[in-house]
């Protein structure tokens, strides 16, 4: 039973996404939905991770985690960027005041 | 000479003047000298009919036709196919009214250039010429009865145009009117017989349907039905040559312009009547010829009669034109159907004359018509009175004049018909009329001419007329002499009009409807040479060799009569005129007022037709509109009805849609609050639940 | 329970626990500072998967790249002068539910699938040659790109940043 296996991992990664879901869906502020993300794709890493571990796809699944955290930096700077641009035109980051598309 | 060329030349004879007439009518306004060119192209036709006249007397004894189909009906249940053919027929009739109405339009067009000279519609006036003269050549040259009726209507409408051609007076413009719809009487009647005989001929060409009645077709198997079609067709021509009882208008047409009284109510369109029934002459049957014989008489006593008392000098002409287009027509009616066309060529020149005539002295007289208010005009205007005199003597039939000859034909006819039906009562009528005419003939031109002058102002300023109306006036009063027609000056019958240009044709018909002496004998080839006309028995033949020399005689007495009657009234004084009117004030009057027959019809027909047009109104106003109304009534009530149901019901129901789906819309719009987050809640829910349902573990 | 049993669940409760607050505290700082712990746990998970380059990976580019990203970001969208940098929440309830449905469905669905494990032939002592390799010959192409896109993206968000300029 703790003896660790995939399962744990997966479960792991599995809470860790739920986390990173409810921590999109609850925050206002734009930069704490862009750390939401980020537990998302952590979790999603682990799981590429552990995969590559106990499913014998050698390093596949670690190159892949490695494009995921690249990617990761390239989207936290540009959603960085818009948020800032958000930020100088309404004075605030909270994404459910900017709904100007809506009208 | 071909035949097609005479074809061609007829119908470019045909369309010059319409030509001529659309030119000028279209562009009369911008160019006022177009009148030059309808004048120049009735010279043209005036040349070509006179060329065509003489080769086709001279060279083609045959009838040519040239016809085309127009409109072909298709194969039609129980009558095959029908064809209606448009088409021209030369004969020698046609050529001769060819030459006259070519003639005098082309005269009364160069007379008309000085009569009308400074009149505001100059070029409008020969237009309508030029339009008059194309649509009576094409009653004269058609071959089939719908054409004739088309050109007939035509010339109605140019009548009318030229009757009304200074609609500025109501006198006019009432005129044209008054003739037009009193025509359309007539050609109501003339229509349905056209009717009668396309049902059960199924063409409307002449020659057709002669040849179908000659093989022993008769209209509905029936010969009253026959004789009805010739009466209805007959009706036409009553409108149109203006015999009683619808002889009403053309005393009335006199108000347009003389030369076209001249033109249209002396010389040609009234005669188109008289040439319509020498076209159905033969299937007229004895019934029917009876009736127009008849008629023909009646109208030219009455006429007659009321010419002596009338004192407008074209009212005078007028009349005499009604009672000597009753001759023709008489003539027609007793089987003298040479004699009758004769006196339609012949009586055409000199009423022409006579009318342009008149023309010459109201236009010298300033527009003065009253012959009370003429006289001693032979002094100043001596060529319009030695032409007026030779055609006043043409018309009242003195020996050596063309008249006479015509006339003295006519006369004979009826003698010879009385004596063959025992109809005395129609020779007796014309003999009388005869005399009559004799003497109001001269009565007119001694008052006019003769004595002295009773109006001295306006005798004072008389003058002769100019050339271009002097010598039109010469012209057809050199054309009523009897040269022209015959050398022998007291027989028509050797004479070359008679003889080989005009000759009675067969009747079609059955035998027992005809006149006993209409059948036609197997040997009744006796005699041609002798008595020169061609006719239908030998009986008939020998009554009117019998007849000539009598109606000769009697008629010469009878114009005598009436010739020294009007000198010992009008020129010697013997009697006194106005107190023998005095003395007869009744009859007088009676004739003076034209018979009352205008009062007559104002008071049975015309205000008959207004009664009833407003009982019809009253009737439209209580009956029909009371309907109307309450149909609209009904239909706003059931409209009101329909409108609550659409209010209440269809409104509801479609409002009820819109409520629903607004409703839901408006609760289904809060799902849709625009937020990312939201969405991403429905859509964890989403895969929740799809992961409920397909349950992949 | 051995070694490596320990220290998953110690790493695990670290991520765990970290991240349960960077979702729930209010104030973005501490958020952004319980993600430098949630990244650390995340990082030794990688150590304990023979991952040891991602981890280093990890470390290097989330905390001393990313994190420090997201705590200019904070401080630049709020005011520093007000010392409670907080943020509002949203959908908490239905959230709460649905998250919670959410990881019920998930980690039932980790646990019941029959996952095939077949484990690792040998484990080579490192990584690092074996990612190196083939990163330039098997994902060369991907390589290249991620490089493209990754100055794509400096060039874009430098640009995007600063259009302050109208």
């Amino acid at each position: 039973m703790f003896q660790v296996t995939l399962q744990h991992f997966l479960v792991l990664s599995a809470i860790l996404f739920s986390l990173g879901v409810y921590g999109i869906v609850t925050r206002k502020n734009a930069v704490m939905v862009l750390m939401g993300i980020e537990l998302i794709l952590n979790s999603a890493n682990i799981n590429f991770v552990a995969f590559a571990k106990y499913g014998n796809f050698g390093f596949s699944g670690q190159i892949y985690a490695l494009f995921v955290i690249v990617l990761a930096a390239a989207e936290a700077a540009i959603a960085l960027a818009i948020v800032l641009n958000i930020y100088k035109t309404f004075t605030n980051v909270n994404i459910d005041e900017i709904d100007n598309l809506k009208e | 000479m071909s035949e097609s060329l005479l074809v061609n030349l007829s119908i470019a004879i045909l369309f010059l003047p319409l030509i001529g007439f659309a030119i000028v009518v279209i562009l009369g306004k911008r160019f006022p000298k177009l009148y030059l060119l309808e004048v120049g192209i009735l010279t043209i036709a005036f040349i070509l009919s006179l060329i065509v006249m003489f080769s086709k007397l001279s060279y083609f004894p045959k009838d040519i036709v040239s016809e085309f189909t127009w409109i072909t009906i298709g194969n039609a249940p129980l009558n095959g196919v029908i064809n209606i053919d448009l088409g021209i027929k030369i004969d020698n009739i046609t050529v001769l009214m060819l030459f006259v109405v070519n003639l005098i339009s082309m005269l009364v067009h160069y007379y008309s250039i000085e009569y009308m000279h400074g009149d505001k519609r100059y070029t409008r006036y020969f237009s309508y010429l030029g339009l008059f003269t194309f649509s009576m050549l094409g009653i004269v040259l058609t071959h089939n009865i719908l054409m004739m009726y088309i050109f007939w209507e035509l010339v109605g409408v140019s009548s009318y145009l030229l009757i009304g051609f200074w609609f500025e007076k109501k006198s006019a413009s009432d005129a044209g009117k008054k003739a037009f719809i009193v025509n359309r009487i007539g050609d109501i009647g003339m229509f349905i017989g056209i009717l009668i005989l396309f049902t059960n001929y199924h063409t409307f060409t002449f020659d057709t349907i002669f040849e179908q009645i000659k093989n022993g077709v008769i209209p509905f198997s029936s010969n009253a039905w026959l004789t009805a079609a010739g009466i209805l067709i007959f009706m036409g021509a009553v409108g149109k040559s203006a015999q009683f009882p619808l002889h009403v208008w053309l005393p009335d047409a006199m108000e347009g312009p003389t030369p076209v009284s001249a033109l249209i109510h002396a010389a040609t369109m009234v005669a188109a009547g008289v040439y319509l029934v020498t076209r159905i002459f033969v299937l007229l049957t004895a019934d029917a010829m009876l009736v127009i014989a008849v008629v023909g008489a009646f109208t030219s006593f009455i006429a007659a009669t009321i010419a002596i008392t009338q004192n407008d000098i074209k009212k005078v002409l007028a009349y005499s034109t009604v009672s000597q287009l009753g001759y023709m027509i008489m003539s027609l009616g007793v089987g003298a159907y040479a004699f009758a066309f004769f006196h339609l060529v012949t009586h055409a020149f000199f009423k022409a004359s006579l009318f342009l005539g008149s023309g010459s002295v109201i236009h010298a007289m300033h527009h003065e018509q009253d012959i009370r208010n003429m006289g001693g005009l032979k002094k100043k205007m001596p060529l319009t009175y030695a032409t007026f005199l030779i055609s006043t003597l043409a018309i009242s039939g003195v020996p050596f004049t063309s008249g006479f000859l015509s006339k003295d034909g006519i006369l004979a006819g009826t003698l010879a018909f009385g004596k063959l039906t025992g109809h005395w009562l129609i020779p007796i009528i014309a003999f009388t009329v005869a005399g009559m005419t004799a003497f109001y003939m001269f009565r007119l031109v001694l008052l006019t001419f003769h004595g002295e002058p009773r109006d001295h102002h306006k005798f004072d300023h008389a003058h002769e007329s100019p050339k271009l109306m002097v010598v039109p006036l010469i012209i057809l009063a050199t054309l009523s002499i009897f040269i022209w027609y015959t050398p022998n000056p007291i027989g028509a019958n050797q004479g070359w009009f008679l003889k080989s240009w005009v000759k009675t044709p067969q009747q079609v018909i059955p035998n027992e409807t005809r006149f006993s002496f209409m059948v036609g004998k197997e040997n009744h080839e006796v005699n041609v040479e002798e008595h020169g006309e061609i006719v239908n028995s030998l009986e008939y033949t020998e009554t009117m060799h019998w007849a000539h020399y009598k109606a000769m005689f009697a008629s010469l007495a009878l114009a005598g009569l009436g010739i020294l009657l009007a000198f010992m009234f009008y020129a010697w004084k013997k009697f006194d005129a106005d107190k023998l009117a005095e003395k007869i004030k009744g009859l007088y009057n009676f004739s003076l007022n034209k018979w009352y027959l205008d009062e007559l019809y104002d008071a049975t027909a015309v205000s008959g037709t207004l009664n009833t047009g407003k009982g019809l109104s009253l009737f439209d106003q209580k009956i029909v509109d009371g309907a109307v109304n309450g149909s609209a009534w009904l239909t706003r009530f059931t409209s009101k009805l329909s409108g609550l149901f659409d209010t209440y019901v269809v409104d509801g129901l479609v409002n009820f849609s819109a409520f629903f789906s607004g409703f839901v819309g408006l609760n289904f719009r809060k799902l849709q609050t625009g937020k990312v987050q939201t969405y991403i809640v429905y859509v964890v829910f989403a895969v929740i639940i799809l992961l409920f349902f397909f349950k992949p573990f | 329970m051995n070694y490596y049993d320990i220290l998953f669940y110690l790493f695990a409760i670290i991520t765990l626990v970290s991240a349960g607050f960077v979702v729930t505290t209010r104030n973005v700082i501490y958020s952004a500072f319980f993600l430098l712990f949630t990244f650390f746990g995340v990082a030794g998970i990688y150590v304990l998967l023979a991952a040891d380059f991602l981890a280093v990976v990890q470390i290097m580019v989330y905390v001393g790249g990313i994190l420090i990203l997201l705590l200019f970001g904070v401080m630049l969208t709020n005011k520093i002068t007000n010392v409670d940098i907080r943020t509002g929440t949203s959908n908490l309830l239905p959230a709460s539910i649905a998250i919670g449905l959410l990881m019920g469905a998930l980690v039932s669905a980790m646990i019941y699938t029959g996952w095939k494990v077949q484990p690792a032939s040998e484990i080579p002592d490192t990584s690092i040659k074996n990612l190196g390799a083939l990163l330039i010959t098997d994902y060369l192409l991907i390589f290249e790109l991620l490089g493209i896109l990754l100055l794509i993206a400096l060039i874009g968000a430098a640009s995007i940043a600063r259009r302050d300029k109208e």
